[in-house]
Parts: structure tokens; C-alpha cells; sequence
């Protein structure tokens, strides 16, 4: 009985997510193995081993797993799933890509975005983008299982002295081929993993007017986000979205402003411990989950609100 | 070249969906039903390949009880050249039903599959990944942006940080983003005329592919309700509340 745990990287370091996918796997079973497949990765092989979580690290280096393409991971994880009972990976966009490809290779139903393991075999995970949870048994054998990284606390980093084990890379089909990633650099923190997180919606009317936001999120050291409705509107590029068809995020202070609180937007914040509202609309949904509701303005609020933050003497980082 | 196209019947995505008491799932009579939004990107995609010259056939095909036709109804009316239904009376799991999909790729041999990234109901994002598994195909998924050349498809791909840009040879199944491209509507004409178009029908048992659902959903509830806070009158006593109440700041 053990997990085998895809840890995402970028052939550097491991990405945040991994240790709170790391955590989730140790709800399943304690035995877990992290599975490090890359492109001249040793790092990210002996990031994981240090990890107390972790049991065993199996190290696959070949320039074929350098981008993580599907069709060349999958092979690679499906040779190595025979002594697994679980296999599991983070219900993001590396998680989502894969994992089905390892499932059907198993002939394996998966279960996707789990938010709590009940038992090695049930699980609970959202659907109807978070309108209703469901809780569901696994009754495969081999079980292919993908957790949403921020319903788990992030595994410590150090103190583990895990084994690294080389493994074999996997025969590849070759036909399919990286091009290129244009990742979004920002000095921000990350949205998905950002302590607080400063959304602008519709409300904000243009591109400009987000400056009035990134001042904002500036001042608390925040990661940006937005509606649907502003990326849409082409008022802000769509990976800084948050919602059902964007991110989840879960930060410790969730500020939305301008923002009504559609369906979709409040499945990708809802979890939030602290929400703000600020909106000209009283009768805008959002206010229904806020905790502290600001009806006003957002053009005469938003600059009140950064010469208010200037005032204080220190702000949390 | 040819395209299949797969739609899904699903709660209209405007609907506020209520949970049932007993937690068998969630209330589906009566509740207005459409085609999930993704897959109007599919079929969208599928249309405009078409219209482009690249494309010479697109089939729509839909897996689920009786009325589920109407999304191929649907798809037919804003340019698909026909359509198959594959009957299923109930809930079939995204490995079952990327077996039949399997299926019917086999019978029609198509150049791509266009799916939706995800369907709305069970949130899983798995058909199409898993029918690329099992076709040994290629895959392009959250696709933003397509591309169709002679033997490939260049296709830029939405992740979590930022864009991907991928190579897939053909036969390769992709799957569509919302912002793939903005769907049509139907016009009155061709609603009229999709009446007309075939829609071939099977059964989901007679196809020889083990549909068994193998996760059991033992109950569905409501999540925890979060009650709404307080208003506050103005920004001073907001900032004042997250630095001193809500110690957050």
C-alpha cells in the first residue's frame, strides 16, 4: 500500500503545489513516493528527498520529460504504477493534463480535484463548480487521483532523508512537440498562492482603471486577480483569473472589487478566510458572502482606501 | 480532412442547482438543460475549419438519454453536416464514456476530435485526455488557439502560468477553452434546416465496450453556507476592522 506522487517542477525547483499534493497523499497512505521526472532536474530530486513526508524518490532524467508533455509523462507513470495502489498529482493544469492519459492506460476511473480523503478509498471533491460537494468511493483497484492543491496545507519543506532512486525513462511516440511557454512574469506573489489577493471585475472599466488595483495589491504585498467578466472584457490577461474556469484561490484576505459575485467567480474564491466586498450595487451576491461589505464607489474608494493603508504603520508581509 | 465533434447535455450553466434532501444528487426535473458551454466552442472550432476549406465533413456526437439529441440538434443547426446519438439512460463515468468515444472514432475515423476542456456537472476534465490515451493520439487540451496545417496542428494551450504553444501531429483529439473563439447562433433557417440532417442512433450496450462505473457516489450535499458579514460605512473603518478585528492586514 503507497502512493506515487507526480511532483511538478520546473526542472530547477519544485512548484509549491507539489507540497500540498504531497500533504493530500499522505492523508491517503503514509508511504508516499514522489516520482521527479525532468530534464537535468537532480535539484528538484533532491528537494523532494529532504521533504519528511516523503519515503522514496524515484528520479527519471531524460530530455523527453523536459516540458512535461503528456503523451511522453503518462507512458513513464503508467510503467511505474505496478507496486502503487494511489497515484496522485495536483488538480491543476499539469495534473489535469496527464493524469486522464495514466488513468485510461490503467483502465482506472479517475477521481479529480479531491478537496478531502475521507479514507484510502472515499473521497470528497466539489462539483457543479463548488455548488455541491460530493462525496465518492473508489472502487478500482489502482486509483488515479488528482487534489486540489489549496484545500491541503503545504507538507514541510526539510528534515527528511529520503532515498533517490534512479528509474528508466519510458518509450515516447513522438508526436507531439513543445514549441514554447509564455509565462506571465509578474513581482508579484503568485495568485494561487498569494496571502492576500486584490480581484478587479467589470466595475473597473477599463485596463487603466486596474492601476487603481495593482496600487492596491502593491501596498500588501497582494497577488492580483480578476472576474471572467474584466478578462473578457480585455481589461486584464486571463491568468489572472479567478473562478471556475480560472483559479482557485484560498488566501488569507480576498478583496473583490467591482465585482457582482457571478456563480463561476465566487467557486474560484468562496474559501477565502477573509473576504472584502466593494461595490456601487447593494444588491450585488457578493456582499451575501462577504465579511466585510464596502457600498461605494470603487473610483472614490479605492484611493481613500490606499491613503488609508499609507497611514498605518506597518502592514503584514 | 474530418472532424467529430462530442457534445454533452448539461444543466444550463445560469441555473442555481439545488441539492436533493435525501443526497442522492441534485434536482434535474424541470431545470433547464443545454449544451455544456465548452463544447459550443467545439463545435464553433469544428464549424469554422470547415468554412476555412481545410475541413470537408463535421459530425457531431452526443452520449446520453433521449433529449440529449437536442445538443446535436443544436450543433447541426450552426453547421455540423450530421449527427449520431449514443443512447444511455444513465450517468456514465468519463472513462465509459471515452470508451465509446473510442468507438465511434473507430467507425468514423475522423483527422481530430473536438471536445469542451470540461463539463460543467461532474467537473472532471478527463473524456478527452483519456480518449487520446486510448486511441494512442496526440492530445491539445485547454486550447486557446488553433492552428491546422497539412499533418499537425500548432495549438496554444491556456496553463496555470500563462500560454503553451504545442505541435500535435494528426489523428489528435483537442480540447476547447472558452475563449477559443465566441460560438454563433443559430439562425431560424438553419434550425429549420438541421431538422433535416441525419442523426444516426446506437446503444450505448450494443457497442461491446465495459461502461460499468467503477466510483461510487455515496451522497451529494450542499457546501457549508458562509454567512454574510457586516457592512461597513466607510474605508477608514474597513481598513480598521482588517488591521484590528480581522487581524489580516
Amino acid at each position: 500500500m503507497s502512493v506515487l506522487l507526480i511532483a511538478e517542477h520546473d526542472n530547477k525547483t519544485l512548484k509549491p503545489f507539489t507540497l500540498n499534493a504531497i500533504s493530500a497523499a499522505s492523508k491517503i497512505d503514509a508511504e508516499v513516493h514522489v516520482l521527479v521526472a525532468g530534464s537535468g532536474c537532480e535539484s528538484v530530486a533532491k528537494e523532494a528527498a529532504i521533504i519528511p513526508l516523503v519515503k522514496k524518490v524515484l528520479y527519471c532524467d531524460s530530455h523527453n520529460y523536459q516540458n512535461y508533455l503528456p503523451e511522453n509523462l503518462a507512458p513513464l507513470v503508467t510503467k511505474n504504477a505496478d507496486k502503487y495502489d494511489h497515484i496522485v498529482a495536483s488538480a491543476n493544469t499539469f495534473g489535469k493534463n496527464f493524469m486522464p492519459r495514466v488513468a485510461a492506460a490503467l483502465d482506472t476511473s479517475q477521481v479529480s480535484d479531491v478537496i478531502k480523503v475521507n479514507s484510502p478509498d472515499t473521497f470528497v471533491r466539489p462539483i457543479y463548480a463548488g455548488n455541491a460537494f460530493a462525496t465518492v468511493k473508489s472502487n478500482d483497484k489502482k486509483r488515479c487521483v488528482t487534489i486540489r492543491p489549496t484545500s491541503f496545507e503545504p507538507a514541510p519543506k526539510t528534515g527528511g532523508t529520503a532515498q533517490v532512486e534512479k528509474v528508466d525513462a519510458a518509450d515516447v511516440p513522438n508526436f507531439s512537440k513543445f514549441i514554447k511557454r509564455e509565462e506571465t512574469k509578474s513581482e508579484r506573489p503568485e495568485l494561487g498562492t498569494a496571502r492576500i489577493v486584490v480581484s478587479g471585475g467589470r466595475g473597473l472599466e477599463s485596463g487603466e482603471n486596474f492601476k487603481l488595483i495593482t496600487d492596491i495589491a502593491d501596498k500588501l504585498n497582494a497577488a492580483v486577480g480578476a472576474s471572467r467578466a474584466a478578462v473578457d472584457a480585455g481589461y486584464i490577461s486571463n491568468d489572472h483569473q479567478v473562478g471556475q474556469t480560472g483559479k482557485v484561490v484560498v488566501p488569507d484576505l480576498y478583496i473583490a472589487v467591482g465585482i457582482s459575485g457571478a456563480i463561476q467567480h465566487l467557486a474560484g474564491m468562496k474559501e477565502s478566510k477573509i473576504i472584502v466586498a466593494i461595490n456601487k450595487d447593494g444588491e450585488a451576491p457578493i456582499f451575501s458572502i462577504a465579511d466585510y461589505g464596502l457600498e461605494a464607489d470603487l473610483f472614490k474608494a479605492l484611493p481613500e482606501f490606499l491613503s488609508e493603508l499609507n497611514k498605518l504603520n506597518t502592514i503584514q508581509k | 480532412m474530418k472532424i467529430l465533434v462530442a457534445v454533452k447535455r448539461v444543466i444550463d450553466y445560469n441555473v442555481q442547482i439545488r441539492v436533493k434532501e435525501d443526497g442522492s444528487g441534485v434536482h434535474t426535473d424541470n431545470v433547464k438543460m443545454s449544451t455544456n458551454p465548452p463544447d459550443d466552442n467545439a463545435t464553433e472550432e469544428s464549424v469554422k475549419l470547415k468554412e476555412s476549406g481545410k475541413v470537408k465533413e463535421v459530425v457531431a456526437v452526443t452520449i446520453g438519454e433521449e433529449k440529449a439529441q437536442e445538443t446535436v440538434r443544436k450543433a447541426l443547426a450552426v453547421g455540423a453536416d450530421r449527427g449520431i446519438h449514443v443512447k444511455a439512460d444513465s450517468y456514465i463515468e468519463p472513462l465509459g464514456i471515452a470508451k465509446i468515444l473510442k468507438k465511434v472514432v473507430e467507425k468514423e475515423k475522423p483527422d481530430m476530435v473536438f471536445l469542451g476542456k470540461q463539463a460543467i456537472d461532474d467537473d472532471c476534465n478527463q473524456t478527452g485526455q483519456m480518449l487520446a490515451a486510448m486511441l494512442n493520439w496526440p492530445q491539445a487540451t485547454f486550447s486557446s488557439k488553433v492552428s491546422l496545417k497539412d499533418k499537425s496542428m500548432e495549438i496554444v494551450r491556456e496553463i496555470d502560468e500563462g500560454l503553451e504553444t504545442i505541435e500535435v501531429n494528426l489523428p489528435a483529439v483537442v480540447t476547447c477553452d472558452l475563449r477559443l473563439n465566441e460560438p454563433r447562433y443559430a439562425s431560424l433557417p438553419n434550425i429549420m434546416k438541421a431538422k433535416k440532417k441525419p442523426i444516426e442512433q446506437m446503444a450505448a450496450k450494443d457497442l461491446g465496450v465495459d461502461i460499468a462505473n467503477r466510483v461510487q457516489q455515496l451522497k451529494v450535499e450542499e457546501p457549508p453556507k458562509r454567512k454574510a458579514g457586516i457592512k461597513v460605512a466607510n474605508v477608514a473603518e474597513l481598513v480598521s476592522k482588517l488591521k484590528n478585528e480581522a487581524k489580516v492586514i
